[in-house]
């Protein structure tokens, strides 16, 4: 291992090599090295891991570099009378925090929200990291050129121990995006389209840099929103080079580094990007200027369309496996072969998630709204606590709930539908998230996935609906 | 962790694509302590349905099952480990399929299961075949990476780590304490190298 490691620093590196070289620190003859973690986020999920801890009578190894968020069970209306189930999860994550001495973004925190929104806004996400959460949009970090990837419970307790992990260098995948995006999309369209186009898991066994003009011009909330999608992708995980978007961001966050030492810090992450002769596993380009609102119609992020596009029909698929596999999720969607995505009417929307539910997607929702009444009722879960505060002091909360949609705390919520925020069996719901699984939102739920405006769009006509036809002045 | 090495049990078919985390166990059954064991949650929501391939499991000749056979992209999604654990309490110890999510085949593995990797088509034939079918019993051969089943025989893929670490029951944990000096010293060497990367603690300026 040596020798390859020997020829690998002699040769153009990629953003992937240059992080993983800085973080090894043992390469084990069979090919896996142990890296060390700079950032371990825990959540109430993480109690298998502090019981597999305390089976051993464990300590964690370094509690100051581990973060604690309570998030996934959280309830987002009447916060004050917890379900005793839901109070029983929140409650061992604070237990299992305070005797450990880990730092706890917990229920009354202003710091509380979604794991992935809350601590890059933090200012814990940086450049040239490796963070690990047991949560597989971990990778949504990595819009700040982090590291970042999701791990099961036993690994999470293995980085509790040891603040390191056992890893095989991934694949390095390059999506290049190009040109300027049309009105009426964003970064949700361009990984909803990568996705249609690579598969589920056409990215399995990579890890993906993101690149180009398209992904330059994106805002950190953008980037975010495109790095959270990667494992929709199959990808270990999906970064970006930090850039002077990165860097202002960054800049007066409360754990970033401060003064002096930013400055110094800025100095050692402009060397973190691809060296141009670096070569990739595999590379994909996209032409952003072609694209459309794009949403998924079926049971996998990967079975996404335009919305000018017609569901698909099976008959016309040669292979007798993939056409049961669509048959099967058309049946599940309530859908027949050949129907516009225009006109499908819909019972509820959600806007929230780690995905889309930052300030420039409520930002991006409420445009479409504003002074315009919903058809359908729907949720809308700002990110964070200080997300929902500076809606607030934008007025965004006013909008929303003079469209008559519900405007509530911020936490996981109808995403995964663990805190009770469920969509009823059969019904059909517009959603910012990131899984359209069978019942990932409930029982029976029907979920299609896209951006915040064409949620919006569909909120106010009751059908999916091309949010163009209605930002470019047309009927409602 | 127990070992695997060579064994011979009934396989069950569940001829899906993309069987997700979110379907081995919905999101709701994971407050529950594993010490209730998570085997009957296994699928649950798929198993509800008549017309799913997923009951199965619930046909007498595959009660004893602990090998599944399934399509491409298994265990994508979520990566709750509570999927794994439904698996094993079930009574799981190998999922072939033709291809899986790279977090649930790592968790897979630090439970003792058997992620075995086969051609698209050698799923297809191993879904149609009539000895599963019937739940014969085949026999899975990790040392030579093969499935038996009748006078049929299919070669799988495994990482070679994983590979031995299955056919030892080792457990990471206990590998990895062997490196703490490693790890102390690392940490050293950065903390000089990154003083950037630990969190600044100090109020805002
Ligand atoms: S919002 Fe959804 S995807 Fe994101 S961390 Fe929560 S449950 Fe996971």
């Amino acid at each position: 291992m040596t020798e390859r490691a020997g020829s690998l620093s002699s040769r153009p590196k990629t953003l992937i090599d240059k992080i993983w070289d800085a973080h090894v620190v043992v390469d084990r003859e069979d090919g896996q090295s142990l890296l060390w973690v700079d950032r371990h986020l825990l959540h109430e999920g993480s109690f298998h891991a502090f019981d597999q801890l305390a089976k051993r009578q464990a300590r964690l190894h370094r509690p100051d570099l581990t973060f604690g968020i309570a998030d996934h069970y959280v309830p987002t209306r009447n916060r004050d009378s917890l379900a005793p189930e839901i109070k029983r999860m929140v409650d061992q994550l604070s237990d299992n925090c305070a005797k450990h001495d880990v730092t706890l973004f917990g229920l009354d925190d202003p710091r509380q929200g979604i794991v992935h929104v809350t601590i890059p806004a933090q200012g814990l996400t940086l450049p040239g990291t490796i963070m690990v959460c047991g949560d597989s949009h971990t990778s949504t970090h990595g819009a700040f050129g982090a590291y970042a990837f999701g791990i099961g419970a036993s690994e999470v307790a293995h980085v509790m121990m040891t603040q390191a992990i056992w890893q095989k260098r991934p694949k390095a995948m390059r999506v290049t995006v190009e040109g300027a995006l049309p009105a009426g999309t964003s970064a949700k369209d361009i990984a909803l389209h990568l996705i249609a186009t690579i598969g589920a898991d056409g990215a399995q066994g990579h890890a993906i840099e993101y690149a180009g003009s398209t992904i330059r011009a994106l805002s950190m909330e953008g980037r975010l929103t495109l790095c959270n999608l990667s494992i929709e992708a199959g990808a270990r995980l999906g970064l970006i080079a930090p850039d002077d978007t990165t860097f202002a961001f960054l800049r007066g966050k409360p754990f970033a580094p401060k003064g002096a030492a930013f400055e110094a810090a800025v100095h050692a992450w402009l060397s973190l990007r691809s060296d141009e002769k670096a070569v990739f596993d595999r590379e994909i380009t996209i032409d952003a200027t072609a694209l459309a609102p794009t949403l998924t119609w079926g049971t996998t992020p990967e079975q996404a369309l335009p919305i000018t596009a017609n569901t698909p029909d099976p008959a016309t698929v040669g292979d007798a496996a993939r056409a049961r596999t669509l048959t099967d999720a058309l049946d599940y969607m309530g859908l027949k072969p050949n129907q516009p995505l225009t006109g499908i009417a819909i019972d509820r929307v959600f806007i929230g998630s780690c995905t889309n539910s930052r300030i420039e997607d409520l930002r991006a929702a409420a445009a479409v709204l504003a002074g315009h009444r919903a058809k359908v009722p729907g949720l809308v879960s700002p990110g964070s606590s200080a997300v929902k505060q500076q809606a607030e002091a934008e007025g965004l909360d006013r909008i929303f709930t003079e469209a008559g949609l519900q405007w509530v705390e911020s936490g996981c919520s109808m995403c995964v539908g663990m805190n009770g925020d469920l969509v009823p069996a059969g019904e059909r719901c517009a959603s910012t998230t990131n899984r359209n699984f069978k019942g990932r939102q409930g029982p029976g739920s029907r979920t299609h996935l896209m951006s915040p405006a064409m949620v919006a769009a569909a909120a106010l006509t009751g059908h999916l609906t091309d949010v163009r036809t209605l930002t470019q002045g047309a009927h409602r | 962790m127990t070992p695997l090495i060579v064994f011979e049990a009934v396989a069950c078919p569940l001829p899906l694509d993309n069987v997700d985390t979110d379907q081995l166990i919905p999101a709701r059954f994971m407050k529950r302590p594993r010490s209730d064991g998570y085997g009957q949650f296994l699928l649950h929501d798929l198993r509800q349905d008549a017309s799913s391939p997923a009951c199965a499991l619930d046909q007498d000749r595959f009660k004893s099952c602990q090998i599944l056979i399934a399509g491409r992209n298994f265990g994508c999604g979520s990566s709750r480990e509570a999927a794994v654990y439904a698996l094993a309490d079930f009574g799981f110890r190998c999922v072939i399929a033709s291809s899986f999510g790279d977090i649930f085949a790592s968790n897979a593995v630090k439970n003792g299961i058997l992620p075995a990797v086969v051609s698209p088509e050698q799923a297809e034939t191993l879904l149609a075949h009539q000895g599963v079918i019937q739940g014969e019993t085949m026999i899975i051969d990790l040392p030579d990476q093969c499935i038996r089943i009748g006078n049929h025989t299919v070669d799988f893929s495994i990482d070679p780590v994983w590979k031995t670490q299955l056919l030892n029951g080792w457990d990471d944990i206990d590998m990895t304490v062997s490196y703490a000096s490693d790890i102390a010293r690392f940490n050293q060497s950065d903390a000089v190298a990154r003083p950037w990367a630990q969190p600044d603690r100090s109020p805002a300026q």
